[in-house]
């Protein structure tokens, strides 16, 4: 995050993966406060990127918060609509959008709809949902700020899930046949698909052996892993000649006991008493 | 049987033109046109999924190869791609076959394009039944797919004319296009009308007092030397030029249909779903109780073969159409 961003509340002299250990405290937190409303959701997506996503918007993206359409701003597009919970999460986080607004998701007449769209939620550059769309939207974005000279970087998050989509496919291999170094694809292998385990649906390993073969530069890190996030960030965000990959293994539902331990369902429940366990679960995590 | 076998025709290559032999015509028209603009606008671009030559696109990219993007054998990411420019400010043009471009990258077309409202104009060759290779390559249902995506504008061009004055006003309009281009050696057939292509209306070319053919596309052609052959039997036949087919002019549309003359409608495109049920429907809702009777193609997948067959054989030929006409009178 550049200068303009709000300072997170942390004291004076607290290291970086501090800052962003907490601001993954607070994403998991608004996740929750949003599944709360709905009483079940895309909860367990959204802990298990917390960490990468604290990682871009408490530090590695050059955003303004209050000019989201800023011409220089890093563009990170959400292909995988449902992980919108995790997005406007981070986007509060960011100062993107009120912390407030949060309470709104998924009800009537909300900027913040069950599945992400750019219509509707400041900040949100594409609408995701219909899966193996962001990474072909990347590429003419990524085309298009070479074409202004525009240094942006142009990020995707993209699901172990849609590798299974062939126009993923499509795009990678564009990606790296027009040269793109600014594309950086952050793919979320959390091996849970709608239909059940992601290797057992439609098997997408090796997943960074198969960038690496069209072209791509890639590193594999336990996504939940803070400082593993950001120093593979950087590393991504300085090479040069290819495009480049960030392959992320997470686990569903992190920072919560309870919920990391439970079935893996692509679509979470959790029941009425179990909001203020997960509070003081996450809280006693993040202070231990 | 005779005893002499008669030539049978082949089927045409890919690259054919779909001019009559001696028709004036005009080289590329959609890659000229393209050019011209692009050299006063930036913002234009241009993208092919590895039929840039088949499409009249080639013609760009060779002389503005830094504008042009190559996306290969890929319709999905191409529209990606494009929507991904067009977000970034520039005006993409994205070719290839209508068959591709409709059937195969709809769901990219319709989220990545049609819902932002972003301005990409898609320009796509073959469309309807101008190629003889049978339904993989018989866009003959594009318009009934493409009807159906909010906002989406969709024009049929005649000839050179059309599709020369069409381009600037397809940068122009701010949001989707998808035109059904024609490629290579194009007909020249409107310069010779007090005519000019607007996007959004239709025109009426000739008018008459027994019969009104509502046209779009190459048909529009035939229309006209239907009507020509016809004046020599002392019939009187108006033709009405629907270049766009949406958002479809009906006000022109209905102020024509409503006059008292027996109505064809004739499109290079299924029966179903295309402009003879675009004017149907702008009747019913209107209340104007006139028998429409549609010339196009059948709701089935067409067999392959030579042009010049199989549009006699489906009842597109200028000859099947003008017994039509007469018949009905």
């Amino acid at each position: 995050m550049n200068q303009t961003a709000a300072e997170p509340e942390v004291g004076i002299g607290a290291t970086r993966t501090d800052r962003v250990r907490d601001a993954a405290y607070r994403i998991r937190a608004n996740a929750l406060t949003q599944g709360e409303v709905q009483g079940q959701g895309y909860i367990g997506q959204a802990l298990g990127i917390a960490d990468v996503l604290a990682a871009l918007y408490a530090d590695h993206l050059n955003l303004r918060p209050e000019d989201p359409e800023w011409e220089d701003r890093d563009r990170f597009l959400l292909s995988i609509g449902h992980y919108a919970i995790a997005l406007y999460a981070a986007l509060a986080e960011a100062g993107v959008i009120p912390v407030e607004e949060l309470s709104t998701y998924a009800t009537d007449d909300s900027r913040l709809p069950m599945s992400g769209m750019s219509t509707y939620t400041p900040g949100m550059e594409v609408s995701g949902g219909s899966l193996g769309h962001g990474l072909g939207v990347a590429v003419g974005i990524a085309l298009g700020l070479r074409r202004k000279d525009n240094p942006a970087h142009v990020y995707n998050l993209l699901s172990d899930g849609e590798l299974s989509e062939g126009s993923t496919w499509e795009a990678v291999q564009a990606c790296a046949h027009h040269g793109l170094d600014n594309v950086i694809a952050i793919v979320d292998m959390n091996r849970q698909v709608a239909d059940g385990p992601a290797q057992e649906v439609m098997g997408t390993e090796p997943a960074d052996e198969k960038f690496r073969v069209n072209g791509w530069h890639v590193l594999r890190v336990d996504g939940n892993d803070v400082d593993a996030v950001l120093t593979a960030l950087d590393e991504l965000r300085s090479h040069r000649g290819s495009p480049k990959a960030l392959i992320c293994d997470t686990v569903m539902g992190k920072g919560i006991p309870m919920l990391e331990s439970r079935e893996k369902l692509h679509f979470m429940r959790v029941a009425e008493d179990e909001w203020q366990i997960a509070r003081d679960q996450l809280k006693e995590g993040h202070e231990a | 049987m005779s005893s002499t076998t008669a030539k049978r025709l082949t089927s045409d290559a890919m690259i054919a033109s779909i001019a009559d032999a001696g028709a004036r015509t005009v080289q590329a028209p959609l890659g000229h046109a393209l050019l011209r603009a692009a050299r006063e606008d930036p913002r234009v671009v241009g993208l092919s999924a590895d039929l840039a030559k088949y499409t009249d696109m080639h013609v760009f990219r060779d002389a503005m190869p830094d504008r042009f993007y190559q996306m290969g054998m890929a319709e999905q990411v191409m529209m990606g791609t494009a929507a991904g420019l067009a977000q970034e400010g520039f005006v993409p043009f994205a070719s290839t076959y209508s068959v591709f471009a409709t059937r195969r990258a709809y769901d990219f077309l319709c989220l990545d394009i049609a819902e932002p409202e972003l301005n990409v104009n898609v320009v796509a060759a073959l469309p309807g039944l101008t190629t003889g290779y049978g339904p993989s390559h018989q866009a003959t249902e594009d318009i009934a797919l493409l009807r159906g995506i909010p906002g989406m504008t969709i024009v049929d061009p005649c000839d050179s004319v059309d599709i020369e004055q069409a381009v600037p006003q397809l940068i122009a309009h701010e949001g989707p296009t998808y035109t059904r281009i024609l490629r290579g050696a194009v007909p020249t057939v409107l310069d010779e009308y007090d005519y000019e292509f607007r996007l959004g209306r239709a025109a009426r070319l000739r008018d008459g007092e027994d019969v009104l053919l509502v046209s779009s596309g190459l048909m529009t052609e035939r229309a006209l030397r239907v009507a020509a052959n016809l004046e020599k039997d002392r019939v009187d036949v108006a033709v009405l030029h629907v270049p766009t087919i949406k958002p479809l002019d009906v006000e022109t549309v209905l102020a024509e249909v409503g006059r008292d003359r027996r109505v064809f409608v004739l499109e290079n495109h299924s029966v179903v779903g295309g402009l003879f049920e675009s004017v149907a429907s702008a009747l019913v809702q209107r209340g104007v109780h006139r028998q429409v009777t549609p010339i196009g193609l059948p709701d089935a997948f067409l067999d392959a073969g030579a042009l010049p067959t199989l549009h006699d054989r489906y009842g597109v030929s200028v000859e099947r159409i003008g017994a039509r006409v007469r018949d009905s009178l």
